[in-house]
């Protein structure tokens, strides 16, 4: 089958052919697969901590690039999510309930309803407002945390035990922690591209594209957007519990502004809209990251406008690079 | 005489000074095409913002189908079957034509809540899109995207999608703006083809195309419908000729 003759797919969405972008995401999935690997024959503890923190993050721009990708939604309050998801497990490990499967069902309730409340109210709102709202929500969570005196306030609360799910898997297993990441981001993508191409999904497309279109044509459209939001918000009040799980601890400074910044950094830098963006994105900026601050301490002055170049010359991200896809 | 499927009953609306609707009263039987012309200004995309939802009226009201739908949100008029085409093409670019008009069809078949099977894979919702595209004449153009298109096709993809819903009404706002003469000559054997099967409500500066087609013409002017009735009726009205005809015919 030659690509002339292929019915005009739009690009991310087919996963059939091997192309340079299949390419390069086998080559990821695989060097991901193989890191516990690595770190057990080189006894490299810090490549496996530093690549479950990648596997994390990016299930955490996987539900912001539904959203704000494929959406239009850009929210700049994602961070906040995260630190819900691990505040419900610092909390609730404090207070001596230990079992993973009360913690992570309350994490991705919480983040959910969360959400809901946060879609409620800025998802009739457009552009920098929108924006605002998002903003302005994740600073008051922010806030509450800092005065969560019980639980460390702004110093933070360390997690004496992980979450517990006896008999199925050993969270202080690194490796298995570590797979287990790993399988749910691969789920996750799973199923962000089972939505994005479901009818629920060309809603959400449409409306990003020209909302007042698709009232026209008679789509509800607030009601699916909405959907849509608390979807993305449960996904990552999920890597927010395995954040926590990950670093033993929580603080504020996991949903500080700065990090919901993080996050949109690496959806634009591996490419909105594309399945495995959201992954490419938090793999480079981590790494990027992680390498300049050995070579400098002045490692953000070199990232920052790194990104921006990268952000402003490549408009579909890495993934439009590979693809000679512009950005959409 | 068939039974009435769009009426609206003394409906105003200012934007601060400036009267866009006013006391506009019309009764559309079912199967009827009517044209509104007026000039530049008249209150025309008023009128058919008023008649989708998007532009709430002062006073007045509007029944589609002997139901009250002055208060109902847009999207709910459309799922009654009150489509419309719009007058600045703003269909969704990166989707293809096809894609386009399946939505359309999508809109109009149950909620879309569904999350798993893929929408471009679904027959009930490409097969009708297919049927409305080749109504119009687009069904070659059907995998192009619509960045793609030439504008009149985009015209053409336009009625294509206010089609696929299966809609009782066309709120059609100036279809020929902007089009060759090819085009728009396709375009008026496509709407003389669709008349009667649907009530039409069409806005046009197109003068020639509109006495050709319409049953019944409005002529609107300030927000006023100065006068109503059949072509011939119309051209010979004497107020019509200088508040409309005499410039609106110089300017196209």
């Amino acid at each position: 089958m030659t690509v002339a003759s292929k019915p005009p797919v739009k690009p991310g969405w087919s996963f059939g052919v091997i192309t340079p972008r299949v390419g390069l995401n086998i080559a990821v999935i695989a060097t991901l697969a193989a890191v516990p690997v690595y770190a057990a024959l080189t006894g490299n503890t810090f490549a496996l901590t530093l690549f479950t923190r990648v596997v994390i993050l990016a299930i955490a721009a996987l539900s912001l690039n539904l959203i704000m990708g494929f959406g239009g939604m850009v929210s700049f309050g994602h961070a906040a999510y995260l630190g819900i998801g691990g505040y419900a497990i610092g909390i609730l490990a404090k207070e001596g309930i230990g079992s993973g499967f009360v913690q992570w069902p309350v994490a991705i309730g919480t983040a959910a309803l969360y959400a809901l409340v946060v879609g409620a109210l800025s998802l009739r709102t457009r552009g920098v407002y929108f924006i605002m709202i998002t903003l302005a929500f994740a600073q008051m969570i922010y806030y509450v945390a800092i005065g969560l005196d019980r639980y460390g306030g702004d110093d933070g609360l360390t997690i004496y035990h992980r979450s517990q799910f006896d008999g199925l898997i050993d969270l202080s297993n690194r490796t298995a922690f570590y797979y287990l990441c790993f399988g749910l981001l691969l789920v996750g993508i799973y199923l962000v591209w089972r939505i994005v191409n479901s009818r629920f999904g060309m809603v959400i497309q449409g409306a990003r594209s020209n909302e007042r279109r698709m009232r026209a044509i008679g789509f509800p459209t607030f009601r699916y957007r909405l959907v849509c939001f608390v979807i993305a918000g449960a996904m990552c009040g999920l890597a927010g519990a395995l954040l926590a799980n990950h670093t033993d601890f929580i603080s504020p400074a996991m949903m500080h502004w700065t990090r919901s910044g993080d996050l949109i950094v690496m959806v634009v830098l591996g490419g909105m809209q594309a399945m495995f963006g959201p992954l490419i994105g938090a793999l480079t900026f981590l790494i990027l990251e992680e390498g300049l601050s050995r070579l400098t301490e002045y490692s953000n002055l070199i990232l920052g406008p790194l990104l921006l170049v990268v952000a402003i010359s490549i408009r579909g991200g890495i993934d439009g690079l590979i693809t000679g896809r512009r950005g959409g | 005489m068939a039974e009435v499927l769009l009426e609206i009953e003394d409906l105003t609306k200012r934007f601060g000074g400036v009267v866009a609707a006013d006391g506009i009263s019309l009764a559309l039987p079912a199967g009827e095409l009517h044209a509104i012309i007026g000039p530049n200004g008249a209150g025309k995309s008023t009128l058919i913002g008023q008649l989708t939802g998007e532009v709430a009226p002062d006073s007045g009201r509007i029944r589609f189908g002997g139901q009250e739908i002055t208060s109902v949100p847009v999207y709910r008029r459309s799922q009654l079957g009150l489509a419309r085409s719009f007058q600045v093409t703003t269909l969704f670019p990166d989707f293809t034509a096809l894609d386009n008009v399946a939505l359309s069809v999508q809109a109009h078949s149950g909620h879309s809540f569904r999350f798993w099977r893929k929408a471009r894979r679904e027959a009930q919702l490409r097969e009708p899109a297919q049927i409305a595209l080749a109504r119009v004449g687009l069904a070659p153009r059907a995998a192009s995207l619509v960045a793609d298109l030439s504008h009149g096709e985009r015209r053409q993809l336009e009625i294509a999608m206010a089609l696929a819903g299966g809609p009782r009404m066309l709120l059609l706002d100036e279809p020929m703006a902007g089009m060759g003469p090819e085009e728009s000559a396709r375009l008026v054997e496509l709407l003389r083809a669709l008349k009667g099967a649907i009530t039409v409500l069409l806005i046009e500066h197109d003068i020639d195309a509109v006495f050709a087609l319409a049953d019944r013409i409005s002529v609107l002017v300030y927000g006023r419908i100065i006068a109503t009735g059949d072509p011939t009726t119309i051209r010979s009205d004497p107020a019509v000729r200088e508040a409309y005809l005499g410039e609106g015919a110089a300017d196209g």
